[in-house]
């Protein structure tokens, strides 16, 4: 047994240590939000917060998730920021399929957390790990920009 | 539970039964074309309707497997709340279809928006009309049907509520939810009258009224929200990867590495000690051609994704790998190569090419070489399903539902009416989800877990090994320009394995719906044409990719004039338009594209006028010709495909080093009117990411009969430091009662030619095979 700390509850889960922290969010307590795209950490599409830090679900085995806090897309509107950006997401119209956005929103959450105005390399570096097939990006800095202006606070 | 968690922005249970919706008990008004008893082999993309029958050709909509439908029982339902639910039947996948298409109904049905509730259809093509989600054909095949189904509703509502107030129904009018009597301002709203209007038959199509477009509430006007993005932005939204049922087991396959190959033996005792794993199971393949098959292999069926993945790694499997097993992308270049310096059969042919070549002032000739790609939809394929009671139930992320539908049926030896394939939203298509090879999987593994429900999942490395990819081409041109630097010749030989080979593996040629994009259909002032088309050989599974065989085609078309343009000395935007010429309505069958995207050559001419006004306003919003600083140049295409008219004007950047960034892209589109302008715009946005993308860093190459690339750092795409810094979408105005475009596809073919010619600008560096890479670096 394996107790997991996801958005605010203690959760205990019955798998190997070394199984992702992704497939025990998804398969086995059923927060499917959090999307696979790699499982190589090289899409993003996995990304949840640990401890506030934007980390691939992918590669992270529970045992590790299990010393921080994990925040998944499910609870991110829970922050100012991360609601800002839900909203900003939503507004300008940024999803395509919206397969990616998930993980998209996390780092951008994450991002503006950390740098509340970002420069368009700020917001290269740090989105850069995220890949959206359907070609989302010149949407994707214009709605970080949009929380920036707008701050986090509305 | 009995169903995976409904979020698809709440789902009626009738949207999914059998049961009319808006009333019950009148016979349906239905149009099939019968075009669907041709039977499950729906390779909508490209069958023109001409050639399937002796028929009298059916072009468009009525061209399509099982056709329209425009029952406002098949489509609206109105509860007594005034909720009124309207069923999308084509599959979201990024393109914003399940907004686009209720929005239509809702503005003839004078619906309010916020009162408005979206259902998917099942896969069900007798009751809703085609639902091949594809050949950017959703909005330019439905438009006209949604507004019928809307306004079959509306004056249901009306009718119901004239004969409430005893009024003749010409002093009512439906006005936002309500109907509202005129004289007498009384007025009564759709909940109200949801009971009455269903007791009503539905109106023959003949008396219905249309709205007058100038009174759309909707349509055209781009300020509705994706009815997706909340549930999207809070993950909430459900993929074929989310789908969950009790009891659910979970699988991946392996699959032969080599198109063609088989099992010879396997070891499953590794695999079977792995903590998680249930089962091992033997999927059987089919030779090629694959079709929509499955490719065979072996299964491990486990606890949760993450075991049946470490299961798969423990098997130990001998592959018979089959003649494609010598497969080698560089020395398959080489082939197709030879094979365009040689005549082929020849598919377009005007004047006299080979004599106005050898009187031609000068002789130019170019090779391009685009190679096999991959969708990489984000979402990789999966599909779950269970069997209860000799009835199949499927989930899936489908761009061809009833295609999924009738091979699950066929593969399990049911009845279609005993297999019920549900729609869930798709991560991505791009033409990959049109194969239901990854849903009969998951039935295939259903059954033989005894019905339980199984959902089997590619993972990344899957999706690359064992894709339907596009094609791999060369494409020749050579060209005769007179002293004033005129074209008079032009010979283009295209060589590219077929589509038709993943059904037909004698199909060596180019079949009339590849061809028919970008390569014969060229509309240029030139006396001398021919086009040709040598055989090639497919080694793999051949299939659709966002727009296609206009990649290449239009990748070659379109950077060769700008190399015809260099040579003549001459700016490349005015020698496109002079070569476009006068504007003038080309059919296309005399151009010897008997194709024409299904679409009716009368309707749908090639409109040199309309292709000029996209490059001439690309051209002047991006400011063509203006100033630019060392190291930057811009370039300019133009495409028609899937009747849709799109220049694009790429500025290019590249430092000393060889790094090449994009600053700017303008775009214009000509797709006739808008229904969404705002997911015109995106769907442009998109595309020019993905053609950015495949010209600068895609390819799948092939080696022993493998493919190379195993994941995202090999199989390298686009990341947002390489999408332009701006893209300018320019929208064409257009008339709602005129014949619309297509708009998911077309793109994507002018991006590649516009980029490469604007790295020309900037650097003087021809680039003729993709993807450019490290082609530009300095040492
Ligand atoms: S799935 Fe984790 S980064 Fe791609
Ligand atoms: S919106 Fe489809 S992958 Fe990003």
């Amino acid at each position: 047994m394996v107790t997991l700390h996801v958005n605010g509850k203690a959760q205990q889960v019955d798998v190997p240590p070394e199984t992702p922290l992704l497939w025990v969010l998804r398969d086995v307590l059923g927060m499917t939000g959090t999307k696979f795209g790699c499982g190589m950490a090289l899409c993003g599409a996995c990304t949840v917060h640990l401890d506030g830090r934007p980390t691939r679900a992918c590669i992270t085995p529970i045992s590790a998730a299990a010393q921080g806090k994990v925040t998944t897309i499910e609870a991110i509107g829970g922050d100012q920021v991360g609601k800002a950006v839900q909203a900003a997401w939503v507004d300008l119209g940024v999803p395509h399929c919206g397969y990616c956005q998930a993980g998209q929103i996390m780092s951008a959450t994450a991002l503006l957390q950390q740098n509340p105005k970002p420069t368009d390399a700020d917001i290269d570096s740090a989105m850069s790990g995220n890949i959206c097939r359907c070609g989302t990006y010149t949407r994707i800095r214009a709605a970080i920009h949009r929380v920036a202006q707008k701050g986090a606070t509305k | 539970m009995s169903a995976p968690r409904d979020s698809m922005t709440s789902v009626p249970r009738d949207a999914s039964s059998d049961r009319p919706l808006l009333l019950a008990n009148v016979s349906r008004r239905t149009f099939l074309t019968g075009v669907g008893a041709l039977g499950g082999f729906v390779l909508a993309v490209g069958f023109p309707a001409a050639l399937r029958a002796a028929d009298p050709p059916k072009y468009g909509r009525d061209g399509m497997p099982d056709g329209w439908v425009d029952d406002p029982l098949a489509f609206v339902a109105i509860g007594e709340d005034g909720t009124v639910t309207i069923v999308c039947h084509r599959s979201e996948m990024g393109q914003g279809v399940r907004t686009g298409m209720p929005m239509i109904v809702a503005d003839e049905l004078e619906a309010d928006w916020k009162r408005v509730r979206v259902a998917q259809a099942p896969g069900d093509q007798k009751r809703f009309g085609n639902q091949d989600t594809d050949g950017s054909r959703s909005t330019r095949h439905f438009f006209e049907p949604m507004r019928r189904c809307g306004a079959a509703a509306r004056a249901m509502l009306e009718t119901a509520a004239a004969t409430r107030w005893n009024v003749p129904v010409g002093e009512v009018e439906a006005q936002n939810h309500e109907v509202v009597h005129r004289a007498s301002g009384r007025r009564v709203g759709y909940g109200a009258l949801a009971k009455d209007a269903a007791k009503l038959p539905v109106p023959p199509r003949e008396t219905l009224r249309l709205k007058d477009p100038s009174r759309f509430r909707y349509i055209g006007k781009g300020q509705l929200k994706l009815v997706d993005g909340p549930n999207i932005a809070s993950g909430k939204a459900q993929y074929g990867i989310d789908t969950r049922l009790p009891g659910m087991l979970y699988a991946v396959v392996a699959r032969p590495p080599v198109y063609g190959g088989k099992v010879a033996k396997y070891d499953a005792a590794q695999a079977l000690k792995v903590p998680g794993v249930v089962r091992v199971v033997e999927i059987e393949g089919s030779p090629p051609p694959a079709e929509f098959n499955p490719l065979g292999g072996v299964a491990v069926v486990g606890r949760n994704t993450w075991a049946a993945i470490k299961g798969r790694e423990a098997l130990k499997i001998e592959w018979a790998d089959g003649p494609n097993r010598e497969y080698d992308s560089a020395a398959f270049k080489a082939t197709l190569e030879a094979s365009a310096r040689k005549p082929g059969k020849v598919v377009r042919n005007e004047g006299d090419v080979d004599a106005a070549m050898a009187s031609a002032a000068r002789r130019l000739d170019a090779e391009y070489y685009v190679p096999h790609l991959a969708h990489v939809t984000m979402e990789p394929p999966a599909a779950t399903a269970r069997i209860v009671n000799g009835k199949c139930e499927a989930w899936g992320c489908i761009q061809s539902p009833q295609a999924a539908r009738d091979r699950i049926a066929k593969r399990l030896g049911l009845s279609a009416e005993n297999v019920k394939v549900n729609v869930t939203l798709l991560g991505g298509g791009f033409g990959r989800k049109s194969k239901p090879d990854f849903m009969i999987e998951a039935a295939v593994l259903s059954k033989a877990m005894g019905g339980a429900p199984v959902k089997v999942t590619w993972t990344r490395e899957d999706d690359l090994h064992n894709s339907y990819y596009h094609t791999v081409s060369v494409e020749r041109l050579e060209a005769g320009l007179d002293a004033g630097g005129k074209p008079v010749a032009w010979l283009h030989r295209t060589v590219a394995p077929s589509i038709m080979s993943t059904f037909n593996p004698e199909a060596k040629n180019e079949a009339p719906f590849e061809l028919g994009m970008t390569a014969i259909n060229i509309p240029f002032m030139i006396p001398n044409v021919r086009i040709e088309n040598p055989e090639a050989t497919a080694h793999t599974r051949i299939g659709w990719f966002r727009s296609v065989s206009n990649i290449p085609h239009a990748f070659a078309v379109q950077s060769f004039v700008a190399e015809l343009a260099a040579a003549a000395g001459r700016d490349p935007k005015d020698f496109l338009l002079e070569l476009i010429g006068p504007a003038r309505r080309i059919d296309p069958r005399t151009l010897g594209d008997t194709w024409n995207h299904g679409e009716d050559p009368e309707k749908y001419p090639v409109d040199t006028g309309r292709m000029r006004r996209v490059v001439e306003t690309a051209a002047r919003e991006a400011g063509w010709g203006k100033a630019l600083p060392k190291g930057r140049g811009q370039g300019v295409a133009v495409a028609y495909s899937f009747v849709t008219y799109v220049a694009a004007v790429v500025e290019a950047a590249v430092n000393e080093k060889g790094e090449l960034s994009i600053p700017r892209v303008d775009i214009a589109v000509d797709c006739g009117a808008q229904i969404n302008p705002d997911r015109v715009r995106s769907q442009l946005e998109g595309a020019c990411v993905m053609g950015v993308s495949l010209a600068t860093k895609e390819e799948i190459s092939f080696k022993a009969g493998r493919v190379v690339q195993d994941n995202y750092n090999a199989y390298e795409v686009a990341r947002m430091a390489q999408a332009p810094g701006e893209i300018r979408v320019h929208l064409i105005p257009g008339d709602f009662n005129a014949p619309l475009g297509g708009v998911g596809e077309p793109g994507v073919p002018p991006i590649a030619p516009a980029l490469c010619n604007a790295i020309f600008a900037a650097t003087g560096k021809r680039i003729r095979r993709l993807p450019i890479r490290d082609q530009l670096m300095k040492a």
